[in-house]
Formats: C-alpha cells, sequence, structure tokens
C-alpha cells in the first residue's frame, strides 16, 4: 500500500451524487460508481470483478424479505386491504394521529427487545397500516381522500415505521450497531460494556419519539386545513 | 439444524419461477432480470466456498451479474399497476365475505416471528440449534412467512399455485427496487475496500481547527449525517468518522465520553439514513410498495423528522459527552 492517500477512489462518491441529480437508474448508478472507484485505486479489472461478486453473495440476507411476499399477496387478493380499512374505520375517535403515534409506539418498544423484523414495510406496512392510516385519514377528513392526500398519508406510514425501527433498536445491547461501536472502541484499546453504550441511545429515542409524533399531529393538522380551504372554494391544493 | 442456506433456495426457487412466468408473457428484461437475480441465492454459498479455497472464477462471474443485472435495470422502468376494476370487485366482495379472519395469517408473520425468535434462543442456549444462531431473526421471519403461506392458503381456500402467481406480481411491482439494497452494501464493501473512508475523513479533519471541541463535534456530527446519506448505511460511516474525528480529537484530545459519544453519534448518522435514497430498503422499496408516484415520497415525509432530531442529538451530545 501506498503510504500517501490516494484519492481517486472519492470519483465514486462523484457518480453516485451525479447519478442520483440526473435520476438515472439508481441500481445502474451504483454499479457505476463501484466500478469507478475500484479502477481508480488501482484495482485490477479480475479482482474487482471479484469483489463486487463476493460483497454482492455476501449481502443477499436483504432479500430475505421476498419471501413473506406470496403470503401477502395472496391475501391482498383477497380483501386484506379492503378489511384493514373497515375495520378502523369502525372505531370511533380514531384519528390518523392517534393511529400513527400508537404505531410508532409500539414500533420502538418492539425494536428494543431486539425483534426488528417482527414489522416492516412489506410485512405490516402496505398490508396493514397504509389501509389503516387512509381509513383513519377519512375518518378524521370527514370524506374520501384524493390522490395527494392518500400519497401523503402512505408516506407518513412508512416514515413512520422507519423512524420507530432506527430509534428504537439501539436501545437493544445486543442490536449489530451497538457490538459495531463496542467492536471498535475494543479494537481501539477502549473496554466498554454493550449495556452501557445502548443505554446512551435512550435520550435520542425519546427525542426521536416527541419529534415525531408532534410532527405527526401538525401533519393532520394540515390535511384537515387544505380541506377547510378548498371546501370554501379555493383552490388551494397547492399549499406545501 | 435449519441452516438459513435453505431460506436462500427459496427465495432462489421463487425468483426463477417468476423469471419463467415473465418469459412466457414476453417481458424479455423482467424474466432475464429475475433469472440472474436467482443465481446468488441459488450457487451463493458454492461462490464463497470456493473464494475461501482460493478460487476465484466462480465471484468473478458473479461479478458480471452484478453489472448485467446493472444495465438489465436501466432498461425497465417501474411502473404502478393499476388493478382492474374486477380486481377491485373481487377483493371487495373478499373482504366482506372473509371479514378479520383475514387478519389471522397476516398477524401469524409476526407472531410466529417472535414465537420462534424466543423458541429457538431458548432450545440454543440448551445446546440445540434450531436455527441458523448467526441469523436468527431473518430465519425466523422467513419460517414465519411460509407457515402464514400456509394459513393464507387455507383461509382464503386457494390453491398453491395463486402463491406463486401473486408474489410474482408483488416481485414485478418491486421490480429493480428489490435490488438496490443488495448493490448499495456490495458498493459499500468496494469504498470500504479501497480507502474512500480514509480519504474523506482525511479531507474533514484537514478542514476543521482542531482545538476547538465545537467545531469538531460538528464535523462528527455533521460528517456522520453526510456519510451516511453518501453510503446509505450509518454502520460503515461509523468507523470512518470515529477512526477519523471522533477518537483522535474528540475522546484524546478533548476527553470525550466514548460510550456516550458512540451511541449518539450512531443515531446521529441514522438522521442521514432517512434523508437518502441510498437506503433503499427503507426509503425507495416503500415508495414503490405503496404505490407513490413519487419515489423520493417517504424520503420528503421524513426530512423535517431528521432534522430536527439530528440538532436534539448535537444539543444531547453537547451537553453529554464533555463531561
Amino acid at each position: 500500500m501506498p503510504t500517501e492517500l490516494n484519492y481517486w477512489p472519492l470519483i465514486g462518491v462523484a457518480v453516485v451524487i451525479a447519478g442520483f441529480a440526473l435520476r438515472r437508474n439508481p441500481v445502474l448508478v451504483v454499479v457505476v460508481a463501484g466500478l469507478a472507484s475500484g479502477l481508480a485505486a488501482g484495482v485490477t479489472l479480475p479482482d474487482l470483478l471479484a469483489l463486487l461478486g463476493k460483497t454482492f453473495v455476501e449481502n443477499r440476507v436483504l432479500l430475505l424479505f421476498l419471501l413473506t411476499l406470496p403470503a401477502i399477496g395472496v391475501l391482498e387478493h383477497h380483501g386484506l386491504r379492503e378489511r384493514a380499512k373497515r375495520w378502523i374505520a369502525g372505531f370511533r375517535g380514531l384519528t390518523l394521529a392517534r393511529l400513527q403515534i400508537t404505531y410508532l409506539a409500539a414500533r420502538q418498544l418492539i425494536s428494543m427487545t431486539g425483534l426488528t423484523h417482527v414489522a416492516g414495510h412489506p410485512q405490516t406496512v402496505r398490508p396493514l397500516l397504509a389501509p389503516m392510516s387512509e381509513a383513519a385519514a377519512e375518518r378524521t377528513l370527514d370524506g374520501e381522500l384524493s390522490n395527494a392526500e392518500r400519497n401523503t398519508v402512505r408516506a407518513s406510514a412508512a416514515a413512520t415505521d422507519n423512524v420507530g425501527l432506527f430509534f428504537g433498536e439501539d436501545v437493544f445491547m445486543a442490536f449489530g450497531a451497538v457490538l459495531l461501536i463496542q467492536g471498535f472502541f475494543a479494537s481501539n484499546g477502549i473496554t466498554l460494556e454493550p449495556l452501557a453504550i445502548s443505554l446512551w441511545a435512550l435520550p435520542t429515542a425519546v427525542c426521536a419519539f416527541v419529534i415525531h409524533s408532534i410532527r405527526l399531529h401538525f401533519l393532520q393538522r394540515r390535511l384537515l386545513r387544505e380541506r377547510a380551504a378548498s371546501s370554501t372554494g379555493g383552490t388551494d391544493d397547492a399549499a406545501r | 439444524m435449519l441452516r438459513v442456506e435453505y431460506l436462500y433456495w427459496l427465495v432462489g426457487a421463487l425468483l426463477i419461477v417468476s423469471a419463467w412466468l415473465n418469459l412466457r408473457d414476453r417481458r424479455h428484461a423482467m424474466g432475464a432480470f429475475w433469472l440472474v437475480l436467482s443465481a446468488p441465492f441459488l450457487f451463493g454459498n458454492f461462490v464463497l466456498d470456493a473464494h475461501q479455497r482460493g478460487s476465484t472464477w466462480p465471484a468473478q462471474a458473479m461479478g458480471l451479474a452484478v453489472i448485467a443485472l446493472g444495465l438489465l435495470a436501466s432498461r425497465s422502468r417501474l411502473s404502478v399497476r393499476e388493478d382492474s376494476a374486477e380486481e377491485h370487485a373481487r377483493r371487495d366482495s373478499e373482504s366482506l365475505r372473509l371479514g378479520n379472519r383475514l387478519f389471522m395469517p397476516a398477524l401469524a408473520i409476526p407472531a410466529f416471528t417472535l414465537i420462534l425468535y424466543f423458541g429457538a434462543g431458548t432450545l440454543s442456549r440448551q445446546g440445540l440449534d434450531l436455527l441458523d444462531p448467526k441469523a436468527l431473526t431473518l430465519s425466523a421471519l422467513g419460517i414465519a412467512s411460509l407457515l402464514a403461506l400456509i394459513a393464507a392458503l387455507r383461509v382464503t381456500r386457494s390453491p398453491a399455485v395463486e402463491a406463486i402467481h401473486q408474489g410474482r406480481h408483488l416481485l414485478d411491482a418491486l421490480g429493480w427496487a428489490v435490488l438496490l439494497p443488495m448493490v448499495l452494501a456490495t458498493l459499500g464493501g468496494v469504498f470500504a475496500a479501497t480507502g474512500v473512508g480514509d480519504a474523506i475523513a482525511a479531507l474533514t479533519s484537514a478542514m476543521i481547527p482542531v482545538d476547538s471541541r465545537l467545531a469538531c463535534l460538528l464535523a462528527f456530527a455533521l460528517g456522520m449525517v453526510f456519510f451516511t446519506v453518501i453510503m446509505g448505511n450509518a454502520f460503515a460511516a461509523f468507523p470512518v468518522m470515529m477512526a477519523g474525528i471522533g477518537l483522535p480529537l474528540l475522546i484524546h484530545q478533548h476527553g470525550a465520553d466514548p460510550a456516550i459519544l458512540g451511541a449518539i453519534g450512531m443515531l446521529t448518522g441514522y438522521c442521514g439514513t432517512l434523508l437518502t435514497p441510498m437506503a433503499a430498503n427503507f426509503n425507495i422499496v416503500p415508495a414503490v410498495l405503496l404505490e407513490l408516484p413519487d419515489q423520493y415520497g417517504v424520503i420528503r415525509s421524513q426530512v423535517p423528522t431528521a432534522l430536527a432530531l439530528m440538532l436534539a442529538n448535537i444539543l444531547l451530545m453537547l451537553l453529554l459527552v464533555f463531561r
């Protein structure tokens, strides 16, 4: 290895930024970025191909969630999402914000026990939380959702799942991130107990819950206000 | 022991069948895409074993497959498939007919994941490894999905072949987005192997006034966010920023508490994960799954939370780490 740093591999970062800015196909952008960085670092093509292939195979665990698709597909084909909507619509007093805040709390608490894969976008958000959120929003707004409103509510469902997962999982002391932190410090001569690290994830977990809950309240208020504005004759749907 | 490898083979089988159904419908790009993608699932262990023995050609072939997948992905567009009116009517009447029984198999996925996770964990402490201990929750999720599928077929009284068709429809709807998490993780590996992280850390630490602990802390926090946005993963950013700024400047020079800096520093990186299309499995895949017209819709919904939480984390670190 040369002693001075080689800055040329940074070209891969530039490729990523340019590719996403130009909205090229992300998969292709990422593959090209990997090739560019590798070649710029002076890795030979056969070695680079082997590196790409080996890392790709090592990460195949990321697609294990595909096994949920047949079950979800069958249930949706037989009206699971419609049923979820109808069930939620039967609850009086359940608003969009209350539903999503409850889900946020549950997702955070379950992640804190290390069960990060119990919920997720294919398992729970698409078949359950998203249609339930739509039904709750229809109740809150007292009417059918417009396309824009529906997309906002769905995006918020996905965001709520992410926030709950990210800021719950680190409180679990055997979670990968905590072990990564511990391992990094251990290899640099600082010994820490995993519990000592994971406990310090609690303040952020509380902040995340408070901040996102406030945002969900504001989202609901915004939807109500826009409804009120448009029903009084204004075509103010461009507001934000 | 039920090795996680068996579950990979099942994923491979699902991909092969989807490929065949697409090729039969003359959707060649999509069919070829699933066919190539099945290779790492069917031959994954063979590739890794061969690599360990020093034989690199299978890994190289897989590298060519990655490039082929990139080219095939750029040829297929993600399109939101509108359901036919017939399908809508069918779903409505089925949801009335089956009622709350439909929830049972759906909730079976999280419920069985929980049971298998704790059950296998308990047995494992007795010395009996039922599931792969290295991939316990994901193995549990995989098996729970299969049990839920059986329940779903029974509740809806559908033939087993329907599972394949419906699974394939969802898979086609996801399209290339499904692959993004895997290629991004691969890119992370390439970046790590080619020293991209070291170069970024060197550039950052050359730019900040190292005597100011506020400047160092801000550089560390913003560096975590920025690098996570680039890499799509706070795990990749953490060792880089820690080795570049956190350890030499904040901990050794300014006496910061390593446990607090590590924990909250990592979570500051997570704020970056909420902001980036590179974290595809959290940000792009759900946008496709929820049929949002805007690929970046989920990210847009997360930006205010991410920024507010980043500020909260910086304040927490300022208050807590220099005690």
